[in-house]
């Protein structure tokens, strides 16, 4: 109480700070995501080593609706996450935050501009247009 | 000791490479003109594994989403607690865990690549 | 004219086991502050609530506090722009708590401290009579940084703040940019050093709360970006270290 810092809830909170602070958790949150899929699909793959049969298992037990449904949300998370990470990797290399200035009151921020707001907004459209495609792709043949 | 600029430049370079691969290790899936379901049949994805180029997006895809991966979360556990014994374990624990990750996937495309 | 509901936050860590809020009843006008709320429940409800306020013109950065969950200056926050009948006052996050509405800014201006807030050049101590010339686009490059009056909102807002108590924080990044930029500092690698760290400027993720509710529009996330960009050797021959030069006729 006394120390008074935020902790875990300040990452938590996506909806105090606007449209910055909003990528920034579900960056955090596809992140996290992505490298839990990742590590289960290095060991679900693995599988082919072990002939057809195994194989053809893992594929029984992935290829159903869940299993649809969850990599249509690793396609969200990877295009989202993707779309972002250049975001971040321009802007933290300086790019695209606006320059310095003479601020006039009322004070608009030149690292929160529209550029980076609307790069944020592509970011989600982006993820959401790979999860439908990603969805006509796995239901499509079912 | 490795200057952290040093270990987020290398981020960075991970993240913008594995979004290209990971492009083409999808397209491999899209592409096949029997569709999705087929390009994961097991003598296609044998077949994947035994074309060397494709084998080698494979390992590249392996160490970059591995590396970028295991930093993340070394970035994140290390802004959630702070202390000498934590972050000196942190750093193992990502270090090992890209290692660990990275050399069974490469026995996966080796074995498979060889049957 | 209209009556709102002021919840504030009542600690005493040398008395208290937990925190409580109390609640007053007070009509504010179109201009009302919260300052000024909280100011006349101070003389006539309640005289032992503890708050920090100097200027009340958003000039000396004290009154910073959580309101309705947003660190804000109380005296640069009308009760109207809330646009709710109940605000409630916390002190700012990630501050350890002195009493009630007073935080202890201790380890922000120390880690304030730790960037060197000051010009470090050698041909200082030969100035006799020389001055550095800068042109205005070379006072442009820090000036907007300059501005800032230490309230601490930033800090507050910050999510690596929020648990990495090593990170310096969006405040003291952003003047350790201001000083690198300045044509008149020399010390650009010494700088460089203090910050490429593990708890550097590298925790920093662009979430850009900082620069949301920073009053002075000092935009501390830009001042971070271009810090980080200039450690990633972007734009470094933008700046070249200012000579003395005699104003003697």
């Amino acid at each position: 109480m006394k120390e008074n810092r935020e902790g875990i809830k300040g990452w938590l909170n996506p909806t105090r700070y606007g449209a910055n602070r909003f990528a920034y958790w579900l960056q955090r949150l596809t992140g996290l995501g992505l490298l839990a899929y990742f590590i289960a699909h290095i060991v679900e793959t693995s599988n082919i080593v072990y002939g057809k049969s195994a194989w053809e298992k893992m594929l029984a037990f992935t290829q159903t609706t869940e299993g649809h449904i969850i990599l249509m949300v690793v396609i969200g998370m990877c295009a989202f996450h993707a779309a972002n990470g250049v975001r971040l990797y321009i802007a933290e290399h300086g790019k695209g935050v606006g320059r310095p200035g003479r601020p006039e009151y009322p004070y608009r921020p030149t690292s929160l501009g529209l550029g980076m707001r609307a790069c944020i907004w592509v970011s989600v459209a982006l993820a959401a247009l790979a999860m439908m495609y990603g969805a006509y792709v796995l239901f499509g043949e079912a | 000791m490795v200057r952290e600029s040093s270990i987020m430049k290398i981020h960075y370079y991970t993240g913008i490479a594995a979004i290209v691969l990971v492009a083409i290790h999808i397209m491999f899936r899209l592409t096949v003109p029997d569709g999705y379901s087929a390009s994961l049949e097991y003598e296609n994805v044998i077949a994947n594994y035994k074309n060397v180029s494709y084998a080698l997006v494979l390992e590249l895809i392996l160490v970059t989403v591995a590396v970028h991966g295991f930093n993340g979360l070394r970035v994140i556990l290390l802004e959630l607690r702070q202390g000498d014994a934590w972050e000196s374990a942190v750093k193992w624990l990502c270090v090992g865990g890209a290692v660990a990750v990275i050399a069974y996937g490469t026995r996966t495309i080796i074995l498979a690549g060889m049957m | 004219m209209k009556r709102v509901r002021i919840r504030v936050f009542r600690y005493n860590p040398a008395h208290d086991s937990s925190a409580r809020y109390d609640e007053f009843e007070v009509e504010a006008e179109r201009w009302t502050t919260v300052l000024d709320a909280l100011l006349y429940i101070k003389a006539h409800r309640d005289h032992s609530i503890a708050l920090r306020y100097s200027c009340r013109m958003a000039s000396c950065g004290s009154c910073g506090m959580m309101i309705n969950g947003i660190p804000r200056l109380a005296c640069y926050t009308k009760v109207y722009e809330l646009e709710s009948d109940v605000i409630t006052c916390r002190p700012l996050a990630n501050f350890p708590i002195i009493r009630d509405l007073a935080a202890d800014f201790g380890a922000f201006f120390a880690k304030h401290k730790s960037m060197k807030p000051y010009i470090i050049n050698d041909s200082v101590d030969s100035i006799d009579g020389k001055e550095f010339i800068q042109k205005p686009e070379e006072v442009d490059k820090y000036l907007q940084f300059s501005y800032c009056i230490k309230c601490g909102l930033c800090y507050a807002a910050c999510p690596t703040v929020a648990t990495d108590k090593r990170f310096p924080g969006p405040q003291a990044l952003a003047q350790m940019y201001r000083y690198l930029i300045d044509s008149r500092d020399a010390a650009t690698d010494e700088r460089l050093k203090v910050v490429d760290d593990r708890h550097g400027v590298w925790r920093c993720h662009f979430a850009g709360s900082c620069s949301m509710v920073c009053p002075k529009g000092v935009d501390p996330a830009l001042g971070i970006q271009l810090l980080r960009a200039y450690l990633l050797g972007m734009n470094r021959g933008s700046k070249v270290v200012a000579e003395l030069y005699s104003n003697k006729k």
